[in-house]
C-alpha cells in the first residue's frame, strides 16, 4: 500500500464529488419531468402517442448508455453544419451538455416505466370516487393518482437513483472530470490502482448509502400509517 | 449519412461490425456465465449457517452493486497488470509492464458485477419457496442433493428466470464499457470506423441497432425459457 499516494489523491478525488452530484441531480430532475410526461403518453388511449412513448422507452432501455453518450457527443459532429444553422451547435460542442442530455434521456426512459407501474397500481375505485365528486382530470391526477403512484414507485425509483450515480461515471469517457475521471487520471500517473480504487469506491458507496437512507426516510414519511 | 460505408468486403465496414457484434456476444455470454457461478456461490454463502460467510457474501453484493463498473474495470485492468508485472519481475526477472489479455480482464470485471446482481435475484427466488416444502422433503428422507434436484432447483429456476433475464440485458449493455480498455467489440469497432470515415453518427447508430437486435432476440429466448420452466404450473 502506498499511503502517501492515498493521502495525496484523497483531496483530488473529493474535488470531483460536486461534479458528480451536479451531473446526477440535473439529470434526475430533467429525467423525472420527461418520465412523468412519457408515462402519461404511454398510457394514453391515442395509439400514436402511446407508440411514440413505447419507442422512446424501448430504444433507451435496450441500448447501452455509452452508445447514447457517444451518439450525442461524437455523432452530433456529423451534422455540424445543420446544427450551426439552427444555432444549437454551441450546446453540442460542450461535453457537459451532451452528458446531461444522454443521462436525462436515459433515466427518463427507465423512470417512465417505474411511474407507469405506479400509476397502474392505483385502484379503479379511487379514480371513480374522484370522478364521482366532480374532480377534473388534472385535479384527479394531482390529488389522487400521483400521490398514490409515487408511493408505490418510490422503492424502484431509489434503485434508479443509485444506478444513475453509477452511470454518471461514464461521463468521464467524454473528458468530464468527475470522480471516476479523476481516479483514472491519478491511476495512470501513479500506477497505484488499488489505493485510488479504495478511495473513489468509498466515495460512491457513501453517496449511495446516503441516497438509500433518504429514500427510506421518504418512504416512511409518505406512508406513516404503515410504520406506526 | 453514407450507408455505402456499411457494405461488406474491403470497401465497407459491414463485416467488421458484424464480427465485433459476435465479440460482444461472446464476451457477454462469458461474463454472464461467470456471473451465474459467482451468483450461485454468493447465494449459497448468504444462506450459510456461519455468520462469517454471510457477512462475506453481503460485503460482496453491497460493494459491487454500489460502485461504478467503469471503476472496477480500471482496477482490474491496471491492478491485474501490476500484479502480473510484479510476478514477472520476481520469478522471471522480467522488466516493464505486463498487460492482462483484455478479453479475460473484461470478462472478469463484468462477470464480477453481474454475479452480485445474480446473487440478489437467486436469493429472492430461494426465499419464495415455503419452508414446509423443504421440511416435507427432509421428512421423507431426501438427501440434500435430491432435495435440491427435485424440490428447490426447479422452483428456483422458475422464480429467478425473469430477474435473470434482466441481468442478461444489464450484462450485455455493460460489456460496452470494456471498449475503454481496448477489446474490439461493437463500441470499439464503431470508434475505429468513425475515426477513419468521419461519420460517427452512422456508426454509433449502427452500434445501437446491433445492441437492439441482440436484446430483442435474447428477450424472445428468455420468454420461451420462462414458458418452459412454468410448464408444470397450473394456469387458468
Amino acid at each position: 500500500m502506498k499511503f502517501d499516494v492515498m493521502k495525496e489523491s484523497f483531496p483530488k478525488l473529493i474535488s470531483g464529488v460536486p461534479e458528480t452530484l451536479l451531473l446526477v441531480f440535473i439529470s434526475l430532475l430533467i429525467g423525472f419531468v420527461l418520465a412523468v410526461v412519457f408515462a402519461q403518453l404511454r398510457l394514453s388511449k391515442n395509439i400514436f402517442w402511446s407508440w411514440v412513448a413505447r419507442t422512446y422507452i424501448f430504444i433507451f432501455r435496450s441500448t447501452p448508455l455509452l452508445v447514447q453518450i457517444y451518439l450525442i457527443y461524437y455523432g452530433s459532429g456529423q451534422f455540424r453544419l445543420l446544427l450551426q444553422d439552427i444555432g444549437v451547435w454551441s450546446f453540442f460542442r460542450e461535453a457537459w451538455f451532451c452528458a446531461i442530455m444522454a443521462l436525462s434521456l436515459n433515466t427518463g426512459a427507465y423512470t417512465a416505466e417505474i411511474i407507469r407501474g405506479g400509476i397502474q397500481s392505483v385502484s379503479w375505485g379511487e379514480i371513480e370516487a374522484g370522478k364521482a365528486i366532480g374532480m377534473n382530470p388534472f385535479t384527479l391526477f394531482r390529488r389522487i393518482v400521483f400521490p398514490v403512484a409515487i408511493r408505490q414507485a418510490l422503492p424502484a425509483y431509489g434503485n434508479e437513483v443509485i444506478l444513475i450515480f453509477k452511470s454518471s461515471s461514464l461521463a468521464s469517457t467524454i473528458t468530464i472530470l468527475e470522480i471516476t475521471g479523476i481516479a483514472k487520471k491519478i491511476i495512470a500517473a501513479t500506477y497505484a490502482p488499488i489505493e485510488v480504487f479504495i478511495i473513489a469506491g468509498s466515495l460512491y458507496l457513501v453517496m449511495n448509502f446516503i441516497v438509500s437512507r433518504i429514500i427510506d426516510y421518504t418512504e416512511h414519511k409518505l406512508s406513516p400509517q404503515l410504520y406506526s | 449519412m453514407d450507408l455505402e460505408l456499411l457494405r461488406f468486403g474491403v470497401n465497407g465496414w459491414g463485416d467488421e461490425m458484424l464480427r465485433a457484434a459476435f465479440m460482444t456476444l461472446m464476451v457477454s455470454i462469458a461474463s454472464y456465465s461467470l456471473g451465474i457461478i459467482l451468483g450461485a456461490l454468493g447465494t449459497f454463502l448468504k444462506f450459510s449457517r456461519f455468520f462469517f460467510f454471510r457477512l462475506l457474501a453481503d460485503i460482496y453484493t453491497t460493494i459491487v452493486r454500489g460502485i461504478p463498473e467503469l471503476l472496477i474495470i480500471y482496477l482490474f485492468f491496471f491492478g491485474g497488470g501490476l500484479l502480473l508485472s510484479k510476478i514477472g519481475a520476481l520469478f522471471f526477472g522480467g522488466q516493464g509492464f505486463v498487460n492482462l489479455p483484455v478479453f479475460v480482464t473484461g470478462m472478469m470485471c463484468i462477470g464480477f458485477s453481474s454475479g452480485a446482481y445474480s446473487a440478489e435475484v437467486m436469493r429472492g427466488a430461494v426465499l419464495t419457496i415455503p419452508k414446509g416444502q423443504i421440511e416435507a422433503g427432509k421428512a421423507i428422507g431426501m438427501t440434500p442433493f435430491t432435495l435440491f434436484k427435485r424440490v428447490l432447483g426447479p422452483q428456483v429456476i422458475r422464480f429467478a428466470l425473469p430477474g435473470m433475464g434482466n441481468i442478461w440485458q444489464l450484462t450485455l449493455k455493460h460489456t460496452s464499457l470494456i471498449s475503454v480498455i481496448g477489446l474490439v467489440e461493437i463500441m470499439r469497432q464503431s470508434a475505429v470506423a468513425s475515426g477513419s470515415t468521419r461519420e460517427p453518427f452512422t456508426f454509433y447508430a449502427m452500434a445501437g441497432l446491433l445492441y437492439l437486435g441482440i436484446t430483442s432476440i435474447s428477450n424472445q429466448g428468455f420468454s420461451r425459457a420462462e414458458k418452459w420452466a412454468a410448464k408444470g404450473v397450473r394456469s387458468e
